[in-house]
């Protein structure tokens, strides 16, 4: 199809929706509406189990059982994003030269760097009481990690990250999940209901096993991602064609 | 107007897939689907609005102050969470193109390749 019959075709399936769309929104409850019987219901529940992020309730006790299969997409893009990213037979790797980073922003990059990751614990260890969890944690202990390549290079980057451990703890994460999981069936439940103690409402220790998920969740994507970052970082930084002569990229 | 929320998000939708469309740049079309992705939020987010409420914690606020519906925020983070590993696994098959067919104009990538 060629260029100009493809946005024709666009305009006229855009033109469609829009008409299509505004009808549905109009058939809508009105923005703002007070009847919220699903988000009523699940703040309830929440408060039930001694959950005070609600959010949180919802996604590691109530359904549970979705989050399982949100993190094993999550764990199955991490694993086909390394096959893709791996290194061919006519590739080789180069020696990343380092670069020079300003005084200012290594000593302001080693400052952060432990207060990133205090941060990424405390936001996955607080997921049950205020806004956060394992998602959100996960990810910024995985990008304080990185404070070492933003102020120094390449290589230290590479001593701070060790890859072999990461790789196993990405499993291990993924797999307690679902071993969880089994703490229902045991107790004579459903699976991944939520059976451990619930404790007292607003305390590190409520939720019963939404704190457990969490961190599994957390060592999963924290882990995850530092590798997803790390074939990506190798692609760009060590690896070179062979046509191509030279040392690796400038970090 | 009440509806316009719910219009901004399908407004966001068209803006990414014209971009998809006319993309002639595999990554500029990776970020074009993100946008796309990205009205699927704001929907999310709209639907769950109640007037006047705030966020679903109960840490700080006492209990029954009006809230906002938790249950479409967190498929707003499933929502997030898988938009941004596609968002990666699609760079790096862009990377793959970009490394055995040396382009990454999808208009470019016509024959097959064995």
């Amino acid at each position: 199809m060629s260029r100009t019959a493809r946005i024709r075709l666009f305009w006229v399936a855009a033109a469609v929706f829009a008409v299509a769309y505004t009808a549905a929104c109009t058939g809508l409850p009105r923005f703002g509406t007070e009847v919220h019987p699903y988000g009523t219901r699940a703040v309830t529940s929440a408060l039930h189990r001694h959950t005070a992020n609600a959010v949180s309730a919802v996604n590691f006790d109530q359904r549970a059982l979705d989050t399982l299969g949100e993190e094993s997409i999550l764990f199955a893009a991490v694993l086909g994003t390394i096959v893709l990213l791996r290194r061919t037979r006519d590739e080789r790797v180069g020696q990343p030269t380092a670069g020079r980073v300003l005084p200012s922003t290594r000593l302001l990059g080693l400052v952060l760097l432990p207060v990133t990751l205090l941060t990424g614990v405390y936001i996955v260890a607080h997921g049950q009481l205020s806004p956060g969890g394992g998602f959100q944690g996960g990810v910024i202990l995985a990008t304080g990690l990185h404070m070492a390549y933003v102020a120094a290079d390449y290589r230290v980057l590479k001593r701070v990250r060790p890859l072999s451990v990461l790789d196993v703890a990405d499993a291990v994460g993924a797999g307690a999940f679902v071993a969880l999981g089994f703490a229902g069936l045991i107790a004579g439940g459903a699976y991944l209901q939520n059976v451990l103690p619930l404790g007292t409402f607003g305390q590190l220790s409520s939720g019963g096993l939404v704190p457990v998920l969490n961190a599994a969740v957390g060592v999963e994507v924290g882990s995850g991602l530092i590798v997803l970052l790390a074939s990506f970082l190798d692609q760009a930084v060590e690896v070179r064609s062979q046509d191509r002569s030279g040392s690796g990229g400038g970090t | 107007m009440t509806i316009l929320p719910f219009l901004s998000a399908g407004w966001i939708f068209l803006a990414g897939v014209y971009g998809l469309v006319t993309s002639r740049n595999a990554i500029h079309a990776v970020g074009c689907l993100a946008v796309a992705q990205s009205s699927t939020y704001v929907l999310l987010l709209t639907v769950g609005y109640r007037r006047g409420g705030t966020a679903p914690y109960f840490t700080d606020t006492p209990l029954g102050t009006r809230v906002v519906d938790p249950v479409v925020q967190a498929l707003a983070l499933t929502d997030v969470v898988v938009g941004a590993t596609v968002t990666a696994l699609l760079l790096g098959l862009v990377m793959q193109v970009r490394k055995r067919h040396g382009t990454v104009d999808p208009d470019a990538l016509t024959g097959l390749k064995g």
